[in-house]
């Protein structure tokens, strides 16, 4: 069974419509990327599956189940879990409390996941009581992973996770992305400018343009189509 | 020296538990909660009810005045800002102001107006240590609010709602994206806020000792006082400001005598708005762009009048009292004109140029000391007094407020706010110029080619005259360039700043010629009463010309004379009770800003 399936979604924002008609999938142990232009509904796809905004038509459902009225809350605790755009770590909070705060939506077990996400990333460990508005963007961007990490998901949605990073991070998150999807068998559905960063570990690829998906189909297949390459390659 | 600094600390415990509340609903909900301070009264009313009327002991009162006051701030938040969450912030400014008005003028009626004795629960002069002398009360007051403010640092700390609150506080997206729900975790902030408030309120009672339903607007602005000293949103900063603010009037007080303790906490906050606006703790980050009143009256037009109805009218206002009203009816019209004069005022500042002021009523009671002083004293011919008190109070306006022109939206609120405050205790305490409390009286009645204007259809027709004057001028100014300018301002600062506009200066001259209008009324006013004392320009004056302005559409000129007629002509009319009149007047005002933002004579533009 998917893990997330947008069925036919439409969203409204008052009278103008964001979105068309967006179906989309990703399967267990996926990484998925949507691509497309600005103003081209990636945010509100985003927020759609998050549930902070309502579809007026169409279904999300996760693992099979509906939940296009679902709160987001009850959407993590059936799996989701959130990289927002720019990471935004809660600056005045130490690195641990915005690990926990990752964990809101549980009552048992955090403490033990607070230890995992410390081995994975022995750098949280080191600074967990600095404020997280102190730590460079790299290691912001780990605090973002690690407290998304926190609700224990099986998919993490990642809004332009390489966003306003120095080059030399971006390729480590690239490789952290695909470290967590090898070895914790997490699924990823990224929204990325970068196409061609995007596209180098994803499985499979959506393009949305102006509220509609305009292209989809496996990640090498993308990379070599000649309208995603004039449209976001730039060759 | 030690006495005091003690005294203060005991006293700036309670400050610094609402200024705690204040910090921690302004840092989740991005709100001013102005009606905080009747959460403190409340708290104290009840507590006094529960063990007087009841006969509870202390941790019962504190008990039941937890439950009573935690249930209040969860009212506040539903009925007065959850719904305005979407609009900018001046309207649950604007909302919580008229629920605080409801609350207060709510309790008077519950429980009545008078001062009553908080009963002395415990000793106040047991305990002595060197040369030291205080009581278990002083002792019980700290160790309460000590107490209430580490277990408030425990449970933002080490709690998992505590930690949301935090996480909401600094930024709210992404607490939703955790799973963190917003609307719950904004009404916990408002109950945990309100049950500090209100055991502060019991706390204060006790030490305070005299105790009335309105005490919260006087502690209350203290509070404001300290929250804005320590830094808005700055929990470390609200107990800092609270206990410093609390020093500081105890010296203050006890060199000056009580008078001055307004005076000073007023004069603390005006000076920390203009040194120090984010205060001694805060970051400088809070004054972020934020057009404040152009999202949420933009949408209105006003209701335009053709010239020959605007004709009509006029003649009307001049024919019918001279033939058809007695002289009862004559001089509520000049209440309802002066009035008019005042709300004309605020349409300039507030609705033209868009910056909300709490403290309309400085101007008005500069103006009107000018022409009595000067009347009485030197014996001024009324004609040319008139002039004078508009250009005093158009300066001191300007004075006052610019230097809160770094600031944006609350901030500048709470400065008019301050400074309507601040009049009002000058005037009770520069006793050598204005004569203090006992005010200014026998001023004399202007005079015309000869005949003194003292009848009530004489006084009319010269306050009308003048109202259809200043009713012209704003008018015409609203037309005019520079009505233009006040208007890019409003409506985005930051744009008419990249087009070159000095907005700084465009803003204190709405505060200026604002200021000269209400100074002119002022003047009007004291000659109308022939008797002028600092009481009659409190805060409730302030509140009925927003009220009025509000009502009528905050940028409609048509609007302030029409809300003139409805808020103080009908009530008069009807001889409604003070009390009851000023309970309606904050009905009306939360039932507009909730229903009708636009006011009476305004439409919506679609």
């Amino acid at each position: 069974m998917s893990l997330l399936e947008l069925d036919s979604v439409s969203v409204f924002y008052g009278q103008t419509q964001a979105l068309y008609d967006v179906s989309l999938v990703v399967e267990p142990g996926e990484i998925v990327c949507l691509l497309g232009g600005n103003a081209s509904g990636k945010s509100t796809t985003m927020k759609t599956i998050l549930g902070l905004t309502t579809p007026r038509t169409g279904e999300v459902r996760l693992a099979g189940e509906r939940v296009s009225r679902l709160a987001p809350a009850g959407r993590i605790r059936r799996g989701l879990a959130s990289v927002p755009e720019a990471r935004r770590v809660f600056p005045e909070m130490s690195v641990e409390d915005n690990l926990l705060t990752g964990a809101f939506t549980r009552r048992s077990g955090v403490r033990a996941e607070l230890a995992s996400v410390y081995e994975s990333f022995p750098r949280l460990a080191e600074r967990r009581r600095q404020p997280a508005g102190t730590l460079s963007g790299g290691e912001q961007q780990m605090l973002a992973f690690g407290r998304a990490l926190m609700s224990a998901p099986t998919l993490i949605c990642m809004d332009e996770p390489t966003m306003g990073l120095a080059p030399i991070f971006v390729d480590r998150v690239l490789d952290l992305i695909a470290a967590l999807n090898r070895d914790r068998g997490l699924a990823v559905l990224m929204v990325e400018q970068n196409a061609e960063l995007a596209l180098s570990i994803a499985h499979r690829g959506y393009v949305l343009n102006t509220g509609h998906i305009a292209l989809s189909g496996p990640a090498a297949a993308l990379i070599d189509n000649p309208a995603i390459r004039t449209a976001y390659l730039g060759a | 020296m030690l006495d005091t600094a003690l005294a203060g600390l005991v006293n700036g415990s309670s400050y610094a538990l609402l200024a705690l509340g204040l910090s921690l609903i302004f840092g989740v909900a991005n709100v001013i909660n102005f009606a905080h301070a009747s959460v403190f009264a409340v708290g104290a009313m009840s507590g006094w009810w529960f063990s007087v009327d009841l006969d509870w002991p202390l941790w019962t009162v504190l008990l039941g005045v937890v439950a009573v006051t935690g249930l209040l701030g969860l009212v506040i938040n539903l009925v007065a800002v959850t719904p305005l969450a979407k609009a900018p912030p001046i309207a649950a400014l604007l909302s919580t102001f008229a629920v605080s008005v409801v609350v207060d003028n709510g309790a008077q009626l519950v429980f009545g107006p008078e001062t009553r004795r908080f009963p002395a629960l415990l000793a106040t002069d047991n305990l002595g240590l060197g040369g030291l002398r205080f009581g278990t009360l002083d002792v019980t007051i700290l160790v309460v609010a000590i107490g209430l403010m580490l277990l408030l640092g425990w449970f933002l700390r080490a709690t998992r709602y505590g930690r949301a609150i935090r996480a909401v506080a600094q930024d709210r997206d992404a607490a939703a994206q955790m799973g963190i729900p917003l609307a719950r975790v904004q009404n916990l902030a408002f109950v945990v806020a309100s049950v500090l408030g209100g055991v502060a309120g019991v706390l204060g009672g006790m030490y305070l000792n005299n105790i009335s339903p309105t005490v919260g607007s006087t502690v209350g602005m203290s509070a404001f006082a300290a929250a804005t000293l320590g830094g808005l949103g700055s929990l470390p900063g609200a107990v800092a400001g609270g206990l410093l603010l609390g020093v500081v009037e105890a010296f203050g007080v006890s060199w000056w005598g009580g008078n001055a303790r307004t005076l000073i906490t007023f004069a603390v906050l005006l000076l920390v708005l203009w040194v120090r606006p984010s205060g001694l703790f805060g970051k400088r980050t809070p004054l972020a762009a934020e057009p404040m009143t152009g999202t949420f009256f933009g949408a209105a037009r006003t209701v335009r009048l053709k010239p020959w109805q605007v004709a009509v009218a006029a003649v009307a206002a001049y024919v019918v009292p001279a033939v058809a009203l007695d002289d009862y009816t004559v001089q509520i019209g000049v209440q309802v004109v002066v009035y008019a004069i005042l709300a004309l005022s605020l349409t300039l500042v507030s609705g033209q140029a868009g910056q909300i002021s709490l403290g309309q009523a400085a101007p008005l009671a500069i103006g009107a000391y000018t022409s009595a002083l000067l009347t009485t004293a030197t014996g001024m011919d009324f004609w040319l007094s008139l002039p004078v008190a508009g250009v005093v109070a158009a300066v001191l306006s300007v004075v006052l407020v610019s230097p809160s022109w770094r600031l944006r939206g609350h901030y500048v609120s709470i400065a008019t706010l301050a400074t309507g405050l601040l009049v009002a205790a000058a005037a009770v305490n520069f006793d050598w110029l204005t004569n203090g409390p006992s005010g200014v009286s026998a001023i004399p009645p202007p005079s015309l080619f000869g005949a003194e204007v003292s009848a009530p259809l004489a006084v009319y027709f010269l306050d009308l005259t003048i109202l259809l004057v200043v009713l012209l001028l704003v008018v015409r100014l609203r037309r005019s360039t520079l009505g233009r300018i006040w208007s890019a301002v409003r409506e985005d600062e930051v744009a008419a700043r990249s087009s070159g506009i000095a907005a700084a200066d465009y803003k204190s001259l709405a505060f200026g010629i604002g200021g000269f209008v209400a100074g002119i009324g002022g003047a009007l006013f004291a000659q109308q009463y022939g008797y002028i004392d600092p009481s009659v320009f409190g805060i409730s004056v302030s509140l009925l010309a927003l009220t009025i302005v509000v009502l009528g559409g905050l940028n409609s000129p048509l609007g302030a004379v029409v809300g003139a007629i409805v808020l103080v002509g009908l009530p008069e009319a009807l001889r409604m009770l003070e009390e009851t009149r000023m309970l309606t007047y904050g009905l009306l005002l939360l039932a507009v800003v909730l229903f009708r933002p636009q006011g009476l004579m305004g439409k919506v533009a679609r």
